[in-house]
């Protein structure tokens, strides 16, 4: 096994599906020659050439809308968005195409498009290079959002969007890209969509999150063991269509339950954890359910003091998980 | 002419094909706002004024292994591409059997992936990169077939537009842009919508061919994506292709085109619709006799007669099949 850290691990897993079947292709602004912007295509265009590691236009629309053409065809496109605050244009292709096409046709065509897109503060980005959109989309049945926490992860899930049926919008945080490094499998294996994991197990309080804050609460949850206190972490991965009933089971089981996303608080993915937990675990609960989000300003400011207190961080989550123990 | 020897006006049969075609498209058009007048379906929108260019663009192409990206007027194109009168009903009246969306969308929404025709929604121009991605795989793939799109003039200012025609450009696709220029998007006319002379013009900010023709002119029309079609095979790039007519009907059964038009323009228009332009060309050269298009006629008639009474006889889905394909079955959900 090779240590890897998360942004290569995207990096393999374009690589060997790239390898396996020759429908997959990459399209996006610099993936080609200069490898992406972070990197996350580099050395495909030397292996597969420009016809499969396609330089487009400065035009997200395209880039989403033309993907989408092609897997209409039978391709197996991977589009990337070069920052995940940019694909604002191409909202009406992946809304009103992407994930209503296998529906509105009854199943005649399917889409199966792979999205991917760097999110997320904690680099300096400022308002629009540091956004978290997945809440855009989350109400959307047709298309899966998938947010990895871990380099294996990466891997696995991204395999597995790519060889998806269906259109996946695949959001990398781009502080982990270099952040995070763990030992990855060079075999082939994909991780499954659609399922939650249990990334600690604890009986004391439950957080519930996804993408970097996974990173974030196990850090809190190895200081707050010294103290007795023993954290079960839910690692959403599939943050749409959510996993109910690992939702649910992770609640029960220590009926004090942290939810923590970076995005902003109101109308996040949390908000939809904390309803589907409502619905299901009244009884089993044994704190009111707490959120840990970004504040509700529009998005995450440039200057270090005002990013700092944007951003969720270990700290942050240690406080909340002891809080809610205590209570 | 792509063929020095072939000429399309000498080709009898082909000629009086694309005429039943067309008359097939007025027809089921007309029983259309019938039944909509009538109370039995809840929406139409019409092809009327529009059919002679769907069917001769149609016509030039390669109907066995090119797709087709229609827009909501383009009865005459899904037509063409396979589309059976019966399946058009069934459409029309929303009927579980309809191949296009099985009842779940409104009218018009074309879609049938055995004949190529690619599904469409309603937000305006979506379709036009979805095209380049189309001609993009099928050059990727070796496959010599060319995907056709067609959209409203209006349509031409959506973003999706540029940044489709500009793709296309960029990487030489062979895809044939057409846009049907009736004149009004709903009811703003032409020169509300843009400042330019002709939307054909806009071709040359993408370094593509582009080309206006009159869109009541069937071998005009044919000889323009004949032509567009052949550089397409020949890597030679896409076209932008302006064929203009004017929209016979409101902009739909729930429009009140007398709002913003004058009946005056409407019946000076009809005087030079392009279905009776093509059939009095076909009678001058002696394709068509008065017997023959009355045979014509009533077989359409039947045609649509049998067609109406299956749709309107037919089930709907059954109310429990609308968590269906939301996710293909391969999916965890």
């Amino acid at each position: 096994m090779a240590v890897m850290t998360y942004i290569q691990a995207v990096n393999q897993a374009l690589k060997e599906e790239m390898e396996q079947n020759e429908k997959v292709f990459v399209l996006g602004e610099d993936v080609g020659k200069r490898g992406g912007v972070f990197l996350a295509t580099a050395g495909l265009y030397d292996q597969f050439g420009e016809e499969r590691v396609i330089d487009t236009p400065l035009a997200e629309s395209a880039i989403a809308g033309v993907g989408i053409g092609a897997a209409m065809y039978g391709m197996r496109p991977v589009a990337e968005m070069q920052f995940a605050d940019f694909i604002m244009p191409a909202v009406n292709q992946i809304i009103s195409e992407a994930a209503r096409i296998r529906y509105r046709s009854n199943n005649d065509w399917n889409c199966p498009i792979t999205i991917r897109a760097p999110y997320g503060g904690g680099v300096h980005g400022a308002l629009y290079h540091s956004q978290s959109i997945e809440a855009i989309f989350a109400n959307q049945p047709g298309l899966k959002i998938v947010m990895p926490s871990s380099p294996y992860d990466v891997k696995g899930l991204l395999k597995a969007a790519i060889r998806d049926d269906d259109p996946v919008l695949f959001l990398e945080h781009k502080r982990a890209y270099r952040l995070l490094k763990e030992e990855v499998p060079e075999e082939e294996y994909t991780v499954p969509i659609g399922k939650a994991n249990t990334v600690r197990k604890g009986d004391d309080v439950t957080v519930i999150t996804y993408g970097l804050c996974v990173h974030f609460a196990k850090q809190a949850a190895e200081k707050l063991e010294q103290e007795g206190i023993n954290t079960e972490i839910v690692d959403l991965r599939t943050v749409y269509p959510l996993d109910q009933q690992a939702i649910i089971n992770a609640a029960s089981k220590t009926g004090k339950v942290l939810l923590v996303t970076e995005d902003n608080k109101e109308g996040s993915i949390i908000g939809e954890v904390s309803a589907i937990i409502s619905e299901h675990c009244l009884f089993d609960l044994d704190a009111p359910i707490r959120r840990l989000a970004g504040p509700e300003v529009p998005a995450m400011p440039y200057a270090p003091p005002l990013e700092k207190e944007f951003m969720v961080s270990p700290e942050k989550i240690e406080q909340a998980i002891r809080d809610l123990a205590e209570f | 002419m792509v063929n020095q020897t072939y000429s399309l006006e000498n080709d009898k049969d082909t000629l009086l094909a694309m005429y039943r075609e067309m008359l097939l498209a007025r027809r089921i058009d007309e029983r259309m706002w019938l039944l909509n007048r009538s109370g039995s379906i809840p929406f139409v929108v019409s092809c009327q004024g529009q059919e002679v260019m769907q069917i001769a663009a149609s016509f030039a192409l390669n109907k066995e292994r090119d797709y087709v990206l229609p827009y909501y007027r383009d009865l005459g194109v899904v037509i063409h591409f396979g589309m059976t009168t019966r399946e058009i009903f069934l459409q029309a009246y929303a009927k579980g059997e309809d191949p296009n969306s099985g009842g779940r969308q409104m009218p018009s929404h074309f879609s049938q992936k055995q004949n190529r025709i690619v599904t469409g929604s309603s937000p305006v121009t979506t379709q036009v990169p979805h095209a380049a991605g189309f001609a993009l795989a099928a050059k990727m793939e070796k496959n010599p077939a060319v995907s056709f799109v067609t959209l409203g003039e209006g349509s031409s200012n959506q973003g999706d537009f540029h940044e489709g025609l500009n793709f296309a450009g960029v990487h030489k696709l062979p895809v044939i842009f057409m846009v049907e220029n009736n004149k009004y998007a709903i009811s703003v006319p032409l020169n509300k919508q843009v400042a330019c002379e002709n939307i054909s013009d806009r071709a040359i900010g993408y370094g593509i061919k582009g080309i206006k023709v009159d869109g009541n002119e069937a071998i005009e029309v044919y000889e323009a994506v004949k032509q567009a079609h052949q550089r397409a095979l020949n890597g030679e790039g896409a076209t932008l292709i302006e064929a203009v007519s004017y929209r016979l009907t409101p902009h739909s059964s729930d429009d009140d085109d007398m709002t913003y038009r004058t009946k005056d323009e409407v019946t000076n228009e009809k005087s030079k619709d392009g279905i009776v332009r093509f059939q009095n060309f076909l009678f001058e050269k002696g394709y068509l006799t008065e017997t023959i298009n009355d045979d014509l006629e009533a077989e359409i008639k039947k045609e649509i007669n049998d067609a109406t009474e299956y749709a309107e006889n037919a089930p709907y889905a059954d109310a429990s099949t609308i968590n269906n394909y939301v996710y293909g079955e391969k999916g965890d959900h």
